[in-house]
């Protein structure tokens, strides 16, 4: 167990280690730099010297190893930087913008994983025409680009009908209903695809278990199909629908980047397109530190239910 | 990678097997008798051909402006309408699809090049080349794909060729695993080492011996990855980062200025999004279809040759077999009459099980010899109402304490499985659920078949254990499946088929999978607790040892049929069937020493490759044209014997 954890723990600081050299250098790639960006934006013309101070101003005259080597001397001092253009903690920023991300990203993975499940299962022991119909309810689902899934709904669900806002989003206050509505467009466009994929996974991964020896075995044994099926058949195809809800929440983190811009939503995706267009080092560095601190906690959480479903990763 | 839809990471790729000369032949031919994947093929084809001629095919030209007509929905003259512009919607799309499919080719290209590469490399060397490419693909995996796609995008402002290499790169670990995989099974097969060993070199080797196997697998992912590299192509082109409107439509940017009017003009929605949909259903359905037609190709067994049976055209067809007709004896507990057993396949039903007819009385060992295929197995499960997927009983009974569990609905299977006809199977280990521990399952089976609290369900457990001679009952408890040897598995197995105090117990090849040693030990139990629990037991085996251990009497069957019934020691000593001679004469333990050992030529046929008349004549020494007429019945030779040979005589002068 000690070792696991050891383990999980190096890999994850590596991981998150190479991300943000990774995207410190590619940003620094960029043609243009931010002292030009907010030079341009404060007046039309500056002069070289201007230029100059600006760039020492925001540290960025200096060698990129020694820039990246100060960012992470702040990450060690639980500090991302400053916002170049607000002068704003990056931290402070991100923080909130984290809430309307996560409630996207969790509240997709749920109805992905519920509705994934139930009609993945439903489809594996029935076959025939249900098992068709979720074949096509998956490919459908996979083929909707959500940037037009998500129109199509806002047309439909928010101005023709009115159900929901067609943008915006509501914090989490004390009556939910307003957040509910908020998430609710986005969170039904993104899990268009992921309950396809879920429900895809479990069709096949079940269909597998329950031609397994044991099956046959159990209700030889006088259990009934449905204890079969709920207690042993699902509990054992569920390995694979967990490292595919894992995939999900990690492939999450890109859907949200549209969508968060389709429907005006506050959070880091949309930081992130900004912060890309306007070279702002720091909160771009923020934003894939944050995304790779969410897929280093999809793999903690990936890892413990493999611990928890099979006994045979419990004790190795 | 994390911004492409994950349905290119979709796991579980089936690896075809060696693929011989017509076998990719034969593959095509399997997609093209699928008319979903032809659809999508045609379309595709039709999609690409439109797109690079464009510039001909169109009716207008992608920026032509009619400031007169502007929205004005399809008509005869604009098929699709026309944008807030007044250009041609239909032209826009064919254009705008030379930019989409353009930058989905160059991300397939790279995809594929790396990929391949890569995978085949890390499969085909191994050792520390395969840990540092397996490294390469977990990191680019872990990368948050979108970060790095927006960098990319601000060094190389609104260019499609880089945004889509990137993607391809960040993609490739999907495809390189696969190929590692499929490489890694495929280098230790026997030809490619052969291969190695002539002296050819590893990239001839892998160019010309590996990638073609592969083929399948491959294009599979690539369908699906093209499909996730159309919807990220446009996504970003949606928002103007790769490929903007000033570039010319794409079929992105068309979905992002229809947003712009969409309270004007929903319409434009439709034709933008319907070509995206289209497209990218169409490459799944292809890549679902090549994945289906790999994996039947891997799982179905060759197509049957139908045997021309020696049918003489004016003979008489004999009456088919009286069997069913027998009375059961009064001892008799089961009581089984002309079972048969069909398989629906290709819209009809092939018997798989014909005529089947025994007794069992109580407390009575039966054994059922044969070669694997004949349909011992079936026959067990159809008691048991557990027939596989597809088949079910079209004939025949099967009446135990008075009802007919050949006719019984399923609910009323809930009486009979588990305390009155229990199941012991071949694999010990597979039997039993690996996420439970022995315990827990044995609780649950005791308290489906007894009222009892947990608690003493548990010391039930135990006893049960301890019956069935395993050390340490208790202890054994809390282990695993994965925890037990196969011996102490089987026993289990065992004590979980007696948890409901059954009075039948079917043995299905109880000791295949098992040492030598461990196989006395587990005959010796069943027969042990056969005798103390007053418990019938049918034994199903090809192992004629086996047979003689536990059993009194035994049928033997071929081809779905029962070819002769008699006690073990008849068998053994005056076969009346010359299947039951040719199996006896091929078995070690009683050939004569220094002898080779006699085989039956020729293999059991498949259900679907009957030959008329009686099932083993093609295989039989003592055949004539006779054999090959009608259905051969049942003949009782002596009293309690049966054979279903018209020439049972000449086996006991032949031997």
């Amino acid at each position: 167990m000690l070792r696991q954890t050891a383990r999980w723990l190096v890999s994850s600081l590596v991981l998150l280690f190479v991300i943000t050299a990774a995207t410190f250098v590619l940003a620094s790639l960029a043609p243009g730099d931010a002292a030009k960006a907010i030079l341009s934006s404060q007046s039309g013309s500056y002069t070289t010297q201007q230029y100059q101070q600006m760039r020492h101003a925001l540290g960025i005259d200096q060698p990129l190893p020694v820039q990246y080597w100060h960012w992470l001397d702040g990450v060690l001092h639980g500090s991302l930087g400053a916002d170049l253009f607000s002068g704003q903690p990056v931290m402070q920023e991100l923080n909130a913008r984290l809430g309307p991300s996560l409630s996207i990203i969790v509240g997709t993975v749920i109805v992905s994983g519920l509705v994934g499940v139930s009609l993945g299962t439903v489809s594996a022991l029935r076959g025939g025409a249900l098992g068709r119909l979720v074949d096509v309810v998956s490919l459908a689902g996979l083929a909707l680009p959500n940037f037009w899934l998500a129109l199509v709904l806002v047309e439909l669900l928010a101005v023709r009908v009115q159900a929901f806002p067609a943008t915006g989003y509501a914090p989490l206050g004390t009556d939910p209903g307003p957040w509910l509505r908020s998430i609710a467009l986005p969170v039904l466009t993104l899990a268009a695809g992921g309950v396809a994929f879920v429900a895809k996974q479990t069709r096949d991964s079940l269909s597998e278990v329950m031609s397994r020896d044991f099956i046959v075995l159990l209700r030889a044994r006088g259990l009934s199909r449905r204890s079969v099926v709920l207690r042993h058949a699902l509990r054992n195809a569920a390995i694979p629908v967990v490292t595919v809800l894992g995939l999900l929440l990690v492939g999450l983190l890109g859907g949200t980047v549209l969508i968060e811009n389709v429907f005006s939503i506050p959070g880091l995706g949309q930081e992130a397109v900004t912060a890309a267009g306007s070279h702002d080092l720091p909160v771009i560095e923020g934003v894939a530190f944050y995304f790779a601190v969410v897929v280093v906690i999809a793999n903690l959480l990936v890892d413990v239910s493999y611990r928890l479903l099979n006994p045979r990763v419990r004790e190795s | 990678m994390t911004l492409i839809s994950p349905a290119a990471t979709t796991p579980g790729h089936e690896l075809p097997p060696r693929l011989s000369g017509g076998g990719r032949g034969r593959a095509l031919r399997e997609l093209a008798r699928r008319p979903l994947a032809l659809v999508a093929a045609a379309y595709l084809v039709i999609v690409v051909i439109v797109a690079i001629g464009a510039s001909w095919l169109a009716p207008d030209g992608p920026q032509q402006e009619d400031l007169a007509r502007v929205l004005s929905g399809p008509s005869a003259a604009h098929w699709l309408g026309t944008d807030r512009l007044g250009r041609d919607v239909l032209s826009r799309l064919m254009f705008g699809g030379r930019i989409t499919l353009l930058g989905v080719a160059e991300a397939v290209v790279v995809f594929a090049g790396l990929g391949i590469t890569l995978g085949l490399v890390a499969g085909f060397t191994g050792g520390w080349t395969d840990r540092l490419i397996a490294r390469f693909g977990d990191l680019v995996l872990a990368l948050p794909g979108i970060i790095v796609l927006l960098m990319v995008l601000s060094v190389f402002p609104g260019s499609e060729l880089a945004t889509m290499v990137a993607l391809g790169l960040l993609s490739c670990p999907t495809l390189l695993r696969v190929v590692r995989g499929s490489t890694l099974t495929i280098r230790g097969e026997t030809y490619i080492k052969a291969a190695r060993l002539s002296g050819l070199t590893s990239a001839r080797v892998m160019w010309r011996h590996v990638l073609p196997r592969l083929a399948g697998p491959i294009i599979v992912q690539l369908s699906l990855f093209a499909a996730a590299a159309v919807l990220v192509q446009s996504a970003l082109s949606f928002l103007g980062l790769s490929t903007p409107e000033t570039q010319g439509p794409s079929w992105g940017n068309m979905v992002g200025e229809a947003s712009d009017v969409i309270s004007q003009d929903p319409w434009l929605l439709v034709p933008t999004g319907g070509v995206l949909v289209l497209t990218v259903m169409a490459l799944g359905l292809l890549g679902d279809a090549m994945r289906d037609v790999t994996a039947a190709r891997h799982l179905a067994p060759p197509p049957p040759r139908r045997r021309h049976g020696r049918r003489s055209p004016v003979g008489p067809s004999r009456r088919p077999a009286a069997s069913g007709e027998t009375p059961p004896p009064a001892t008799s507990m089961l009581s089984v009459r002309g079972l048969t057993i069909a398989f629906a396949a290709g819209g009809r039903d092939i018997p798989v099980i014909r005529d089947v007819s025994f007794d069992l009385a109580p407390g009575e060992a039966l054994g059922i010899v044969g070669e694997s295929g004949c349909g011992k197995t079936i026959t067990t499960r159809a008691l048991l109402g557990l027939l596989p997927d597809g088949g079910r009983v079209t004939g025949g009974s099967a009446m135990f304490d008075g009802a007919d569990l050949a006719a019984m609905p399923e609910r009323d299977f809930g009486r009979i499985r588990g305390n009155m006809i229990a199941l012991v199977a071949q694999e010990p280990m597979s039997g039993l659920d690996p996420s439970f521990p022995v315990g827990s399952q044995l609780t649950e089976v005791i308290r489906r078949h007894h009222a009892m609290s947990r608690g003493q369900a548990r010391a039930r457990a135990a006893e049960l254990l301890a019956l069935v001679n395993l050390p340490e009952p208790r202890e054994a408890m809390s282990r695993y499946p994965h925890e037990l040897s196969g011996g102490m598995a089987q026993r289990v197995s065992i004590a979980l088929a007696l948890a409901g105090n059954p009075r039948l117990l079917i043995a299905d090849e109880p000791t295949t999978a098992l040492d030598v040693t461990v196989q006395a030990e587990i005959l010796a139990l069943l027969r042990d607790l056969g005798r103390r629990l007053g418990m019938a037991i049918i034994l199903v085996t090809h192992d004629w040892g086996v047979l003689a251990d536990l059993c009194d009497r035994a049928l033997v069957m071929y081809a779905g049929e029962v070819v002769e019934l008699a006690s073990v020691e008849d068998l053994y000593r005056s076969p009346r069937h010359p299947y039951t001679d040719g199996l006896l004469a091929a078995n070690p333990h009683l050939a004569p020493v220094a002898d080779t050992l006699p085989a039956i030529p020729g293999t059991v046929p498949p259900p679907s490759a009957w030959p008329a008349g009686c099932h083993f004549q093609p295989r039989c020494r003592h055949a004539t044209d006779e054999c090959g007429t009608g259905i051969i019945p049942m003949a009782e030779p002596a009293p309690g014997r049966l054979t279903r040979c018209i020439h049972a005589d000449k086996v006991v002068t032949a031997r």
